[in-house]
């Protein structure tokens, strides 16, 4: 039987789409990851470690890890509990629901800051009653946990939200009939089901927690050692010409993405072959 | 397979912690919200006064600092950063604070010696290695094809200087005509290609991105992109500036709320000392000692500089008429559009 090609383009024209996707694909990937790493390397080996030993750096990286910490289980909680809303029940207001959801991808990272400078800070709706009671929020830990659950609220629910709707509550409904109850039918049918798509949310909402800039920027009052994060003590070192240290600390983020991205595809491809045995 | 899942689930939460920070210094502990160009300068200050308290008062103090344009930092501080004390780039700044909050009084300016500036510094105008668009004064600014890198002044201190310094020398030169120095204010921000948001992220685009011609600076700023970026640039003095005095006050009432006041207060003397102007000096701002002056090692040159108090009546007048909505600069910025 003579097979007919799926494409219809010449060769030259096949290689010359493909090499100017692998150039885009360099350029605007590859490059910059790797001008990171030749960057922070640049003044050797030794440069690069005393740039993440110092007492700044540390405190950089534990607040960070501490606001990722927080704010990823949270919103790991939260998605959850949206997208097992939204996909098993019908009700009034669900598709506004779906909206507000997407809402933190809509706006934009400052204006997520920015709010919550309205409701907490000195000048804020609640900035006085705060202050009487000695509460901080903006400026300190609470804020940046605020506006790093705010940025990064949408990544689990959207995650699951079609993983869970495609799936349909059959085997639920299924479990209810046999007897099981409410957390019998979460842990052994629901959860099982979604768990790599939940840990794919997780992922990335860690991901964008841990390099969250822009809303995480206005609530920190950026003082060194204590309300920088990662992010914003890279940004620190740079403005004070201290390139190589600032590449430095940008490794760590990019560490981080590569290690999200290699997680990230182990899971898709337990994911897919699992989904290959089933059929 | 199956057992993979509580393996991912454990490395993911692997990840997370190690993050039992603790901040329990004991001791004091200072919070100093500062402008941009200020950063290395009270990196020095913090250590050699933290010295001094340890051996005079045999407790810890520390001392934190927070960055950033002036303005963007008093915005921070009415929105309830705690700053125990503001060295900002301009006494209209700290009057901000004290109009919008209760944080302190109305006349803090007469709380320290030389209206609580212990230090001035002045705006030039760098270029680069060689002058090749041959800039020699603020009327070369407005040329074609010259391209003028300064921060905005609605967001940074020493934006605001340039704008008066540059806004002086068009007062003089057109004796006083106001429409052509409105003319010739906007013709000058037409060859400005990025607004920046602090002096820092200016110096940035100059020096680092190499994008424009000419960089309205302050001059301690200026003298510190040489060090970094060394023969790249020039200073050029224009034949007038203005007298820029970037003034610290304690924000008393956090101050008090903290148990800090005589350690701030402590904190702001010590800039008069000796040890301090002599750090003032090595980081190329003027010190307001004039024997401490004369053994720096960078001799500033004598220039004609006006004041805001004398030439402009006072920071509350000159905010309102030239950066307020509305004022001269929105014009200028207007007439643009």
């Amino acid at each position: 039987m003579h097979h007919r090609p799926a494409t219809t383009e010449s060769a030259p024209v096949r290689w010359l789409l493909i090499g100017l996707a692998l150039l885009a694909l360099s350029l605007f990937l590859l490059l910059p990851l790797l001008a990171v790493f030749v960057e922070a390397f640049r003044r050797g080996a030794d440069v690069f470690f005393a740039a993440l030993h110092t007492e700044s750096a540390l405190s950089a990286v534990r607040l960070t890890l501490i606001a990722a910490a927080i704010s990823v289980p949270l919103n790991t909680v939260f998605g959850l509990a949206a997208a097992w809303t939204i996909t098993k029940h019908r009700f009034r207001g669900r598709a506004l629901l779906l909206s507000l959801i997407d809402l933190p991808f809509a706006v934009s990272p400052v204006i997520a800051g920015l709010v919550w400078v309205l409701l907490f800070g000195a000048k804020g709706w609640f900035g006085p009653w705060l202050a009487a009671h000695d509460i901080k929020i903006i400026f300190d830990l609470p804020g940046i946990i605020l506006a790093t659950v705010f940025v990064t609220f949408p990544f689990v629910a959207r995650e699951l939200i079609p993983l869970m709707e495609a799936q349909g509550s059959d085997q639920e409904l299924a479990a209810v009939t046999l007897g099981a109850n409410g957390w019998q039918m979460f842990w052994r049918v629901t959860l099982p089901n979604i768990k790599w798509g939940l840990l794919y949310g997780v992922l990335l909402c860690n991901a964008r927690a841990m390099g969250e800039f822009g809303a995480v920027s206005v609530v920190s009052g950026h003082i060194r050692g204590k309300t920088n994060t990662l992010p914003l003590h890279i940004e620190v070192l740079y403005n004070e010409y201290q390139f190589s240290a600032a590449f430095a600390c940008a490794t760590l983020l990019g560490l981080l993405a590569l290690v999200t991205l290699g997680l990230k595809t182990a899971v898709e491809q337990i994911t897919h072959q699992r989904a290959s045995r089933h059929h | 397979m199956k057992s993979l899942f509580p393996v991912l689930v454990a490395a993911t939460l692997a990840l997370l912690p190690a993050s039992c920070g603790k901040h329990a210094t004991s001791g004091i502990t200072l919070l100093n919200v500062s402008y941009d160009p200020t950063r290395e300068f009270y990196a020095d200050v913090n250590q050699a006064f933290a010295k001094q308290w340890q051996a005079d008062h045999g407790t810890a103090l520390h001392i934190e600092q927070s960055h950033g344009g002036s303005g963007k930092q008093t915005r921070a501080v009415i929105d309830g950063l705690e700053a125990d004390v503001v060295t900002l780039a301009l006494a209209g700044d700290i009057d901000e604070i004290a109009k919008q909050t209760k944080l302190l009084p109305a006349s803090w300016q007469s709380q320290l010696p030389q209206h609580s500036a212990p230090y001035t510094s002045t705006i030039v105008l760098v270029v680069r290695k060689g002058n090749p668009k041959g800039i020699k004064d603020w009327g070369d600014l407005v040329k074609d094809g010259v391209k003028v890198i300064t921060p905005n002044p609605k967001t940074s201190g020493g934006a605001r200087w340039n704008y008066l310094a540059a806004w002086a020398w068009a007062a003089k030169q057109f004796n006083g005509d106001q429409a052509q120095i409105l003319a010739y204010m906007t013709r000058l921000f037409q060859n400005v290609p990025v607004l920046g948001t602090g002096a820092r992220d200016s110096t940035s685009t100059f020096a680092q991105r190499g994008i424009g011609d000419v960089f309205l600076s302050w001059e301690n700023e200026a003298y510190l992109i040489d060090r970094e970026f060394p023969g790249l640039t020039e200073i050029i003095y224009p034949s007038l500036s203005i007298l820029a005095e970037p003034p610290v006050a304690v924000v008393e009432a956090n101050a008090a709320k903290h148990g800090t006041t005589a350690a701030a207060r402590a904190y702001l003397e010590f800039l008069y000392t000796d040890a301090a102007q002599a750090l003032a000096a090595k980081h190329f701002y003027r010190p307001r000692n004039a024997a401490i002056a004369e053994q720096a090692a960078v001799q500033f040159p004598a220039m004609p500089m006006v004041t805001v108090d004398a030439d402009f009546g006072g920071w509350a007048k000159a905010q309102a008429t030239h950066f307020n909505d509305g004022g001269t600069f929105d014009q200028v910025q207007g007439i643009k559009q």
